[in-house]
């Protein structure tokens, strides 16, 4: 019998949030004991350990919990100090902890825009889908992250993991619709960065294989359809179909 | 303001006293008792060539700017200030579990107030109504409450005996919040609901850190009045 771990995450497979702090977990080395999660069925622990929104992920350390990914993996940092996570210098921490919120902020919710809306608002979500990436290719290009193979420098850091962490929904989405999100000649260091974050060992370890994200991602598309008939142009989706792609994307409703 | 390990010239903070946003900044900096040149920032109509050039990508105020770089999103800007001048008091907790404690209750409150302000000073959107809107506020009142309670182990502050991160994050908002309650006649910062709540606030608006960080109570009130005018 396995020893009782001090490192529990309570997750959803599909969902992005929870892959960032497993991927953080990998990175670090840290053993930790797994416990799906059905977004629409919330377990008692998930309810008693994220009363505010009781949403995945959550990670609980010696039965306290840490909560919201973005802080969880800072803390996972904090608290074990090999195999850094953030920069050491304040300022390329305010950078990435700057681009993190962009990603959550502006990323994500455009990209779950692209997922649910059809006709004219999808064209909408896509373009704004690219405005945000043009940002990030520019910062790639030209700005703080110049030169970098990583947004963490030679090594994976808190902003590959939040980044990466979600965006191979976008060779899903464009896949499912049938857009193009990240085309490799309009954001060619992008893709670079792209491809390359999903070679890294704990990454492939980390991230389901694409065939089930697609099944997942053509089950909900499917459910939308068939709910709104497909003529609005943004879909409004049942609790369930809008929870399952907020978890999946964006980790939480909104 | 005495600088301590600043020349005026080397830190600037570009912004408005009437955003809480800037207001956090401008604690977290009399905190470190740190020299700066406040830039105010006129943000409706032409935004000045600072501003879009240091913060390209949302064009918002407040924008720290040390050394010449810009640092955007005032609580990214507090942890900043707090990583450089490391001079008591600190501001984020020492342990890593308290920081994901307070950082977490900083992203309830960026979720939560300016959404529930907003949406009492400019009416509610199709489908809510105002009483719903004040459920929800007092609701978060009351989680905040019992956060304080869980925080600050019954000293002053959720930070403990000085400020901290998640009392400035809270804090900035309490002009607009009691200029609310005074306009729309709803009370969240309830006696008898959060009671902790209530002398906190008082304690924290008498702080010396908080001076010249915020605007008068009736220039609250006057904006909110002047901003539901304009909405209707």
């Amino acid at each position: 019998m396995d020893p009782p771990s001090s490192l529990k995450l309570l997750g959803s497979w599909a969902d992005s949030h929870t892959h960032r702090v497993q991927l953080a977990l990998k990175l670090k080395g840290l053993e930790f004991e797994y416990q799906e999660e059905d977004a629409i069925n919330p377990s008692p622990a998930l309810l008693l350990h994220n009363p505010v929104y009781k949403k995945v992920p959550v990670l609980l350390h010696s039965d306290r919990p840490v909560v919201e990914s973005v802080v969880i993996l800072q803390y996972i940092d904090e608290t074990w100090a090999d195999n850094p996570i953030m920069p050491a210098d304040p300022f390329e921490r305010a950078v990435a902890r700057f681009w993190c919120h962009f990603a959550e902020d502006k990323l994500a919710p455009a990209v779950g825009a692209v997922f649910s809306s059809s006709g004219e608002g999808q064209k909408t979500a896509v373009d704004q889908v690219h405005d945000n990436l043009k940002l990030l290719e520019r910062e790639l290009r030209d700005g703080a992250f110049k030169g970098k193979r990583f947004f963490g420098g030679d090594k994976i850091g808190l902003l590959d993991i939040v980044l990466g962490c979600g965006s191979y929904w976008l060779a899903v989405f464009e896949e499912v619709m049938e857009v193009k999100l990240v085309d490799p000649g309009t954001f060619p260091v992008f893709h670079a960065w792209l491809k390359d974050f999903e070679e890294q060992n704990e990454v492939k370890e980390t991230i389901p294989a694409i065939d089930k994200l697609l099944e997942y991602a053509r089950g909900i598309r499917q459910m939308m359809l068939s709910l709104s008939n497909g003529t609005s142009t943004t879909a409004p989706a049942a609790a369930g179909t809008t929870s399952a792609i907020n978890v999946a994307v964006d980790g939480r409703s909104g | 303001m005495a600088a301590v390990s600043a020349t005026t010239g080397e830190v600037k903070l570009l912004g408005l006293w009437r955003s809480p946003y800037v207001t956090r900044v401008g604690i977290a900096l009399n905190l470190k008792k740190v020299g700066y040149e406040f830039v105010q920032e006129e943000v409706q109509g032409q935004k000045s060539e600072i501003l879009l050039k240091s913060n390209p990508v949302y064009k918002k105020i407040p924008v720290l700017i040390h050394q010449g770089k810009p640092v955007c999103e005032s609580a990214i800007i507090v942890e900043y200030i707090d990583e450089i001048w490391t001079s008591e008091p600190p501001i984020l907790p020492s342990h890593p579990f308290d920081r994901a404690v307070a950082r977490f209750w900083v992203t309830y409150i960026d979720d939560k107030l300016l959404a529930l302000v907003r949406t009492l000073v400019f009416g509610a959107t199709e489908g809510t109504s105002k009483a719903e809107v004040a459920d929800g506020g007092a609701e978060a009142f009351q989680l905040l409450e019992e956060a304080f309670a869980k925080c600050s182990h019954g000293k002053e502050y959720f930070g403990g005996d000085t400020i901290g991160y998640l009392d400035i994050a809270l804090g900035c908002w309490l002009g607009w919040i009691k200029a609310v309650e005074d306009v729309s006649n709803i009370k969240f910062l309830d006696e008898k609901k959060v009671p902790l709540l209530v002398g906190w606030a008082e304690r924290f608006l008498q702080n010396e850190a908080v001076k010249g960080t915020m605007l008068e109570a009736d220039e609250y009130v006057q904006r909110v009045k002047n901003l539901s005018a304009s909405a209707r």
